[in-house]
């Protein structure tokens, strides 16, 4: 392995970027459908073990709404939108103009499912057509996929592929929030992308920097 | 259940094992393509878990092998800490649980259907060292929570949209 050790602070600031204006454009497109302002927080990026990267969001077993997508082309790697159930709730009850969907009533509707998926769709699109300008690397996601499932059931089969070499993963964390609730200090939705362990040479290679 | 207050729960990680003696429990949470393999011995009242991620360690492209990661070397480790124990391994009997496909992907790619290829090398490798497999609850598209009792040797598992069940 020992591509990931050599990561230097240089390093970690690329990612930081990339964290940044792929956010940034997909905050904007959330912004636009829905026509309420949305902010994002600082970008992190972070080493961390298999277990840690799991206690995000609440833990293993929160329950959440996640899209996940991989990416091939240039660059490998896996890429997750990840709501908590009454955020999700929240963006489609408006998306499709109606109070009472719910994720938590089973069986969940077919409008809603596929409002949330269509949502993954774009939010995920801009995340990466801005990741794809700016790095000029060719990015080729996958139709994204939709899980109401535990959080940890969800992330792992991001790390399955970083598991063949590693125990540890390289996130890009990045969280936006709806502005008028900001005062409850609660982070309402994740972008994680885990890009293969491989993909971070081209990524640096592609900003000028070994 | 009544429980002693001394009753403790085993936490496992994902890629780690760890072992579980009677009144304590032992539990691994968020199974998803992973497999959640215990293996117990219903006399001494013993049991062992490990959470495997891949099938198998000719996978690994790493300098250190973490043997818990994956199933045929994970089930090898955890086999032999149970010997340690001072448990026979033709005692040994299975429980497994996980191995979903949490994404319906159209894409032929391995990492897919990795649940599916992690539930066969598990059968595989118990097979290899003649451990029956008592229950399995595998596959589907649910994520999974489980926890072993060694003393009444059931494995409670915990999905998201099928409640609660014990095999």
């Amino acid at each position: 392995m020992g591509q990931i050790e050599k990561i230097t602070s240089l390093h970690l600031d690329i990612l930081k970027e990339i964290g940044n204006i792929g956010a940034a454009h997909a905050a904007t497109s959330l912004s636009e459908l829905l026509r309420k302002k949305i902010d994002m927080h600082v970008p992190k990026v972070e080493m961390v073990s298999f277990n840690d990267m799991m206690e995000h969001v609440g833990g293993a077993e929160t329950v959440v709404v996640g899209i996940y997508l991989r990416i091939e082309g240039d660059v490998q790697g896996s890429m997750f939108f990840i709501l908590p159930i009454a955020q999700a709730n929240r963006f489609i009850q408006r998306l499709i103009n109606d109070p009472q969907f719910n994720f938590n009533n089973h069986p969940i509707s077919e409008i809603g499912l596929s409002a949330m998926q269509e949502l993954g769709n774009i939010l995920s699109g801009s995340y990466l057509s801005a990741l794809s300008d700016f790095t000029r690397l060719n990015i080729y996601p996958t139709v994204p996929g939709l899980s109401v499932d535990m959080f940890g059931a969800i992330i792992s089969i991001g790390l399955i592929e970083i598991s063949e070499v590693s125990d540890q993963v390289i996130a890009i964390n990045t969280s936006i929030f709806e502005e008028d609730i900001k005062h409850r200090n609660e982070v309402q939705g994740h972008f994680f992308l885990l890009p293969d362990p491989e993909s971070f040479a081209t990524i640096f290679k592609s900003l000028g920097v070994s | 259940m009544i429980q002693s207050i001394n009753h403790q729960v085993i936490k496992v990680g994902i890629a780690e094992l760890d072992i579980v003696k009677t009144p304590d429990t032992i539990r691994t949470s968020g199974l998803g393509s992973c497999v959640g393999v215990v293996l117990y011995d219903e006399v001494k009242k013993i049991a062992g878990l490990v959470h495997i991620m891949l099938p198998d360690s000719n996978l690994a492209r790493a300098e250190t092998l973490n043997s818990a990661k994956f199933a045929d070397t994970g089930i090898k480790a955890l086999i032999e800490r149970l010997n340690l124990e001072g448990v026979q391994t033709f005692r040994l009997k299975a429980k497994i649980a996980g191995g979903a496909q949490m994404f319906k992907f159209t894409s032929a790619k391995d990492t897919m259907r990795i649940g599916p290829r992690n539930v066969e090398a598990v059968k595989k490798e118990l097979q290899k060292n003649s451990i029956p497999i008592i229950a399995e609850d595998t596959g589907g598209s649910s994520g999974r929570t489980i926890e072993f009792n060694p003393t009444t040797c059931l494995l409670n598992i915990r999905t998201v949209n099928q409640g609660v069940m014990e095999i």
